[in-house]
């Protein structure tokens, strides 16, 4: 079997880097010439034909990004009394990367409670980032108590509406999207008609061999309806860029990795840099979750995207913080 | 200190009286609805409790946050009250002067809701 794209892990179930089925699958080619690697915690599969050194990284890309998520800034709570240290140690894991990210996406919960203070100190502390540029979209966090306006005045720069966006990146089409505004009772994530609009317009005149990526708060697809992990109006969003070849989905929100694809979608969530959450249904309620102090950083990570002109999927590689 | 019987005798009758009389007071209590006092709601587990309290008009009811994430307390209509956000410990009042049915929600956590009920 001569795979050309590379396998990615389906669901991360026990948070070890092991999809089962991926597994097994990957070992039924091995008699094939496929080598199966744990890379960065995630399994992947190499054709040998196409082999360059494993210890490198997918170093031939054409595009490197990092993402991180949920900062929290301001909480203080059991579940992590120093989220400060874990976003310290956040940039410290991006700047070991075995490449330099070019930009960094932050998918949200920047702050705790939207206090000046709290966005200042995330401010400060990706200053000793090695990718310069952060672009942000606000979780729910940041748009407390003033409907957005002090996220706006901040990172919303050349947004439209409560802080939408595109941009260009190696002919790669990136779209910040904010879903975490005039949420109804009852509801989940929102994007609203206006922004789907702008949207439609954003997306209309781009070629289909575009890769398309996509980036918000809330996750843009059905995680777990009863804690709000999802979006009312996703669908509307994914059918304007059905046609695309390559659609990537980064998420926050959910403070731990999960991932799915979908013929041409690959959805992925981002692990938080504050604290952990359970798995969807594993507690009463989707706070913050305590674990074991030596436990804790296992559990927090960044992720970092590799683009590759040629191969549709992007390479989506989580890292834990310890 | 009590010392004396008779003293006993005295603390002994003044007991039994307010026990009496506290008795007395609960039997009437028992024809009205609840005092304003009682009005008050429990956030926890990205939940209010109780889910639906009923109140007669002119109470006030006074939200407490005891989660470890902050929560808001928002009418349905986004209009009638509105909290700030909640750290954990802090409270919000609202006084219902009007009967009706009041949904409300927490607009951080949207599928949090609850209703106050006022007659």
């Amino acid at each position: 079997m001569n795979r050309k794209t590379k396998d990615e892990l389906r669901v991360d179930h026990n948070h070890d880097g092991i999809d089962r089925r991926g597994f097994l699958k990957c070992m039924a080619w091995a008699g094939t010439g496929t080598l199966c690697v744990i890379e960065g915690g995630i399994l992947r599969s190499y054709a040998l034909s196409d082999m360059r050194s494993v210890a490198e990284a997918p170093s031939a890309g054409e595009l490197y990004f990092a993402q991180i998520s949920d900062s929290h800034m301001g909480f203080n709570k059991p579940a992590n009394t120093d989220v400060v240290s874990t976003l310290k140690a956040a940039v410290d894991k991006i700047n070991a990367l075995p490449r330099r990210p070019e930009f960094l996406l932050h998918t949200g919960d920047i702050s705790h409670l939207a206090k000046p203070e709290e966005f200042d100190t995330v401010d400060e502390i990706l200053k000793s980032a090695a990718a310069k540029d952060v672009f942000f979209v606000p979780g729910e966090h940041d748009v407390i108590g003033d409907d957005g306006k002090q996220y706006l005045d901040r990172y919303g720069k050349g947004a439209k509406g409560a802080g939408w966006y595109s941009f260009d990146k190696k002919g790669v089409h990136f779209v910040g999207l904010v879903n975490v505004m005039n949420l109804k009772a009852g509801g989940l994530g929102s994007l609203g008609p206006e922004q789907l609009a702008w949207l439609e317009k954003d997306v209309q005149a781009l070629a289909t061999s575009t890769p398309i990526v996509l980036f918000a708060h809330i996750p843009l697809w059905s995680v777990y309806p009863e804690w709000g992990w999802g979006t009312e109006d996703s669908a509307q969003a994914l059918a304007l860029v059905k046609r695309f070849a390559s659609v990537t989905v980064l998420n926050g929100h959910i403070h731990q990795t999960m991932q799915k694809v979908e013929g041409s979608v690959t959805f992925h969530t981002a692990a938080s840099t504050a604290f952990p959450q359970p798995e969807p249904g594993k507690a009463d309620s989707p706070g913050p979750m305590k674990v074991p102090s030596e436990q804790l950083r296992q559990l927090l990570g960044i992720t970092d995207v590799n683009f590759v002109r040629g191969q549709h999927a992007l390479a989506i590689v989580d890292s834990k913080l310890g | 200190m009590i010392r004396t019987s008779r003293q006993w005798c005295a603390f002994g009758t003044l007991a039994v009286l307010a026990v009496l009389l506290s008795g007395t007071r609960a039997a009437s209590d028992t024809r009205r609805p609840a005092a304003a006092a009682a009005a008050e709601v429990k956030i926890d587990n990205f939940s209010f409790s109780p889910a639906e309290l009923t109140v007669t008009a002119g109470t006030t009811v006074k939200w407490t946050n005891r989660d470890d994430i902050p929560h808001t307390i928002v009418s349905e209509d986004k209009t009638t009250f509105k909290s700030k956000a909640l750290d954990t410990d802090e409270s919000f009042s609202f006084t219902f002067a009007k009967p009706g049915t009041y949904s409300y929600f927490c607009s951080v956590h949207p599928k949090m809701t609850a209703k106050i009920v006022v007659q």
